[in-house]
């Protein structure tokens, strides 16, 4: 295979040919082609779905052109978050400096969306050229009477997960300033879904039908008062826990909130996440309607998945994903149609995810942190598998090379979540790994007269 | 801009700091695919990691193929002490991994701002241990906050142009051919057009392979195609240049600069779109090669026209809201005067200064008729259009909001094309792509009226 990168070789492991070891964390090398993004898109993907705040980017044109309206977030009811907002900073107010542009901005946009916040991110330049961004929101907030939160996501100062926690810190402003009097006991914030083609719907009717109540969901059809008053659930469910753990973590020091890890991808993730809810709360109607629903769901689902199973069975997976949290569950929604994993990695896991991983893979497959095209290119040839599973920038990798895909990113308009989404899910994969037109490309008709001539 | 009363710059009550839904990208992206249609080329950011992740993103959701970009990835600390050090590292990385023949390399806000002399990193590069083995390296400035992505394209052109072309004495039979920001199978058929014209030519940037490729038995690391760097090389000893782009600014092109460093003749045109604009076209190449158009291009010329005439009156005095590059907007303007649709707006996020000028030469029986705005947005454009009765909406993906909110049927044209399959296999240019373009609108119009009607006639 390709050699990669000295520097990168010890983000790769291989389970059974080596002791674990694998490097994570770590900044990208310089002259790879990463398929990370940076700070800005960690804060931007975290906060984009509150759909009644405006977002505004602070710098040229760019960031706010590539962020404008991409994701299949959606929203019950106002949708200022596909609105793309941009000081669009020229020459000479990088020279000038950036102040009076972003306050006019802010004023006029205020006045005319009527948001019930402001999300003010700031990009490389605004940090160079020195604006103060903290001050010009606190003095719209005061004169405009709404939260106008600035949001600290500079591109090179640091990584993607830096951009998660600067998000999660201008969040963490609102949390605690609205009343919770009417929260009732048995209570929970979602964090974490993002509600990509309606999935928190499908969650949120879940818990709704447990007797579950659900004060927010963040970010997925967020509002800004629900986000206000979170404060007032009896526990956070942390999906995504990469992007989310922060605000998890300051709410349970500041108001005591304890979290939850879970997953709603996949059956069994999705059914577990129900259960450590009901547990939790430990009461005996809850639990008991937990039980009900998930016999319910499962009752309808199986036997639909049953007959994708027969045609997947012993087909091989590649993952490659932004946050870890998806590949567990993705490795073992790809089990229960009787498919493999030969190779999964992720753009932001941390050790302990990794080390995760490696436990419930199977010998042989690959692990990798922070990868490559070109890596992923050689992998998927190594392994020969018949279905990629990654985001937009993986897809054409595996098209190229006649391999399935299945796109598990925020662009993608296909509810996986839930046992709902699950469904889905194995029709998805069903559809690109039995499609006839693998037969036609050159590198699987050379495969198939390998094998012929073998 | 004065003396052109169909310009209006701004209209109320679109007055807004903010651009809101932009209709442009930024500088770096254009120079990133210009790179990209160069033969053994790789694209290199000097800048933060997010850049080229974002840009990856958005090129390859138009081409659905592999797009490649590396950056230095600058950190915080670069970012005090200068990225000397980083850039050393990227380019180092990139070489090991990709073996290029050449990187362009672009700059970005980031850099610009802390103010990286490109100059004096690439001077040190070439003075260092491994000066030998380095690929040709070019560096074109593209801050973000100076132009759009069009300038970058042109000036990753010119940049390449200027290091690389020389005049080695040979004879100047080569054509150079700057087309500016198309489709790849607009820069197919414009080779085609010129082998059939029997003119070797320089096609600069030629993605029409890197970024439209067969499949593939084993992973290339820089996709098969692109322009030759020879070629690059010869267009110093080239028999002339044409450049398409009526906004061109004389002083900062491709076919300027050789025209001033070698004697190369430059021919400015606009976008050959519409019958008009491609008569230009092949007027200058009938010139240039001495012949007249091969019959296969005469008959294509003669059943657009016929189209026309069979056409006309589904068209006629219809009318249309076009956006996008403003050269592009120009040629679609071009277009559409010439069929008898009324481009009541014509918006670009560019800011030539040429625009509207450029405008009022392509169309000037629709004096009045037509209201010109540089620098727009999409939400500045929907307010505006709102008034205008307009009939359908010419451009690419992006106005499909402003589309849908105006109850609107979008012919999708240009870059990017997000929402439909196959954008980028889309033909512009000449009678042919006319043709296309044509059938298109005509059959949208009629769509659309077949579909709004109550009785649903089956024979139109």
């Amino acid at each position: 295979m390709e050699q990669a990168l000295q520097e990168r070789q010890r983000q790769i492991y291989r389970k059974g040919e080596q002791p674990f070891q694998l490097d994570c964390d770590k900044q990208s090398a310089s002259g790879s082609v990463s398929q990370r993004a940076c700070v800005f898109c960690g804060s931007r993907v975290v906060l984009y779905p509150i759909a009644d705040a405006i977002h505004i980017v602070h710098g040229p044109i760019g960031c706010a052109a590539y962020t404008w309206d991409i994701r299949g977030s959606l929203s019950s009811g106002p949708e200022l978050h596909r609105l793309s907002f941009s000081t669009d900073l020229r020459e000479m107010d990088v020279v000038m400096g950036g102040e009076k542009k972003l306050y006019a901005a802010l004023i006029e946009l205020i006045e005319n969306y009527k948001p019930n916040a402001a999300f003010v991110y700031a990009t490389c330049i605004v940090g160079i050229i020195g604006d103060d961004v903290d001050a010009i929101c606190k003095r719209v907030n005061q004169e405009k009477g709404i939260p106008v939160l600035p949001v600290h996501s500079e591109g090179f100062k640091g990584t993607k997960k830096d951009g998660y926690t600067a998000a999660c810190d201008a969040m963490f402003q609102l949390v605690g300033t609205a009343p919770v009097d009417d929260v009732p006991p048995i209570s929970i914030n979602i964090l974490g879904d993002f509600n990509l083609a309606g999935e928190i719907w499908i969650i949120r009717e879940y818990f709704e039908k447990m007797g579950v109540h659900v004060v927010s969901t963040i970010t997925g059809d967020a509002r800004v008062r629900d986000i206000q008053r979170s404060h007032g659930a009896a526990l956070n469910l942390v999906q995504c826990s990469g992007s989310m753990s922060h605000l998890a973590k300051s709410m349970k020091e500041r108001w005591g909130i304890p979290l939850k890890r879970v997953s709603y991808f996949g059956i069994e993730d999705m059914a577990q996440a129900l259960y450590d809810t009901a547990e939790f709360f430990q009461d005996a109607a809850v639990k008991e309607r937990t039980a009900a629903l998930v016999h319910q769901e499962l009752s309808g689902l199986l036997p639909q998945l049953d007959k994708y199973k027969n045609d997947l069975r012993g087909k091989s997976a590649a993952i490659y994903v932004g946050g870890a949290f998806k590949a567990f569950s993705l490795v073992r929604a790809l089990r229960s149609l009787g498919m493999t994993t030969a190779l999964v990695g992720s753009q932001t896991g941390n050790r302990d995810d990794y080390e995760q991983l490696r436990e419930i893979c199977d010998e042989g497959t690959i692990i990798v942190d922070d990868s490559n095209p070109l890596e992923l290119a050689s992998f998927l040839e190594e392994k020969n598998v018949d279905l990629f599973i990654g985001g937009v920038k993986e897809r054409p990798i595996a098209y190229k090379l006649g391999v399935g895909f299945c796109d598990h990113n925020h662009e993608r308009k296909e509810a996986l979540a839930g046992f709902k989404g699950m469904l889905n899910f194995a029709r998805e994969v069903h559809g690109t790994v039995m499609s006839p037109v693998w037969k036609l490309t050159p590198r699987q008709s050379r495969q198939k007269a390998k094998e012929c001539a073998a | 801009m004065s003396t052109f009363p169909i310009l209006q710059k701004k209209m109320p009550p679109a007055n807004f700091v903010a651009t809101r839904n932009a209709c442009k990208l930024c500088t770096p992206l254009g120079a990133v695919l210009a790179f990209r249609g160069v033969e053994g080329a790789l694209p290199f950011l000097h800048g933060s990691q997010g850049c080229a992740t974002y840009m990856r993103r958005y090129i390859i959701s138009h081409f659905r193929e592999p797009m490649d970009i590396a950056a230095s990835n600058i950190s915080e600390a670069s970012t005090v002490f200068g990225g000397i050090e980083t850039f050393r590292q990227g380019i180092h990385n990139v070489q090991s991994q990709y073996h290029p023949a050449l990187i362009g390399i672009a700059t970005t806000c980031l850099t610009e701002t802390i103010g990286e002399d490109m100059n004096l990193l690439l001077n040190r590069l070439q003075q260092g241990d491994n000066a030998d083995v380095l690929p040709i390296l070019v560096p074109v400035s593209t801050p973000s906050y100076s132009g759009s992505h069009i300038d970058g394209f042109h000036g990753a052109v010119l940049s390449l142009v200027t290091s690389l072309s020389e005049d080695d004495g040979r004879t100047r039979t080569q054509v150079n051919l700057f087309p500016g920001m198309v489709s790849p199978a607009d820069l197919r058929y414009l080779k085609e057009i010129m082998e059939d014209f029997g003119l070797p030519i320089a096609l600069l940037p030629d993605y029409s392979e890197t970024l439209d490729g067969p499949s593939l038995t084993e992973y290339r690391k820089i996709p098969a195609g692109g322009t030759p760097i020879a070629s690059i090389r010869a267009t110093g000893s080239a028999r002339c240049s044409i450049e398409f782009g009526h906004t061109l600014r004389l002083e900062k092109t491709a076919a300027a600069y050789l025209e001033k460093t070698w004697r190369v003749p430059a021919h400015r045109l606009g976008m050959p779109i519409g019958a008009h604009e491609t008569d230009a076209f092949f007027a200058e190449l009938e010139q240039i090669a001495g012949c007249e158009t091969p019959q296969k291009h005469a008959l294509e010329r003669g059943r657009l026209i016929d189209a026309y005439v069979d056409g006309h009156k589904y068209v006629f005095g219809k009318r249309a809201i076009v956006y996008g590059e403003e050269d592009f907007v120009i040629g679609m303007v071009a277009f559409l005067a010439e069929i008898g649709v009324i481009p009541v707006l014509a918006a670009s996020g560019g800011e030539s200064g040429h625009f509207a000028e450029a405008i009022a030469e392509v169309a000037p029986d629709l004096f009045g008729q037509i209201t010109v705005h540089e620098g727009m947005d999409f939400l500045s454009m929907e307010e505006a259009a709102r008034n205008l009765k307009a009939d359908f909406v010419l451009g690419n993906s992006k106005g499909y909001t402003l589309s849908r909110h105006l109850q609107l049927p979008l012919v999708r044209v240009g870059f990017p094309i997000h929402d439909r399959f196959g954008g980028h296999r889309t033909l512009h240019l000449g009678y042919r792509g006319a043709q296309m373009l044509f059938d298109h609108i005509v059959n949208t119009l009629l769509e659309k009226k077949q579909d709004d009607s109550s009785i649903g006639y089956s024979y139109l």
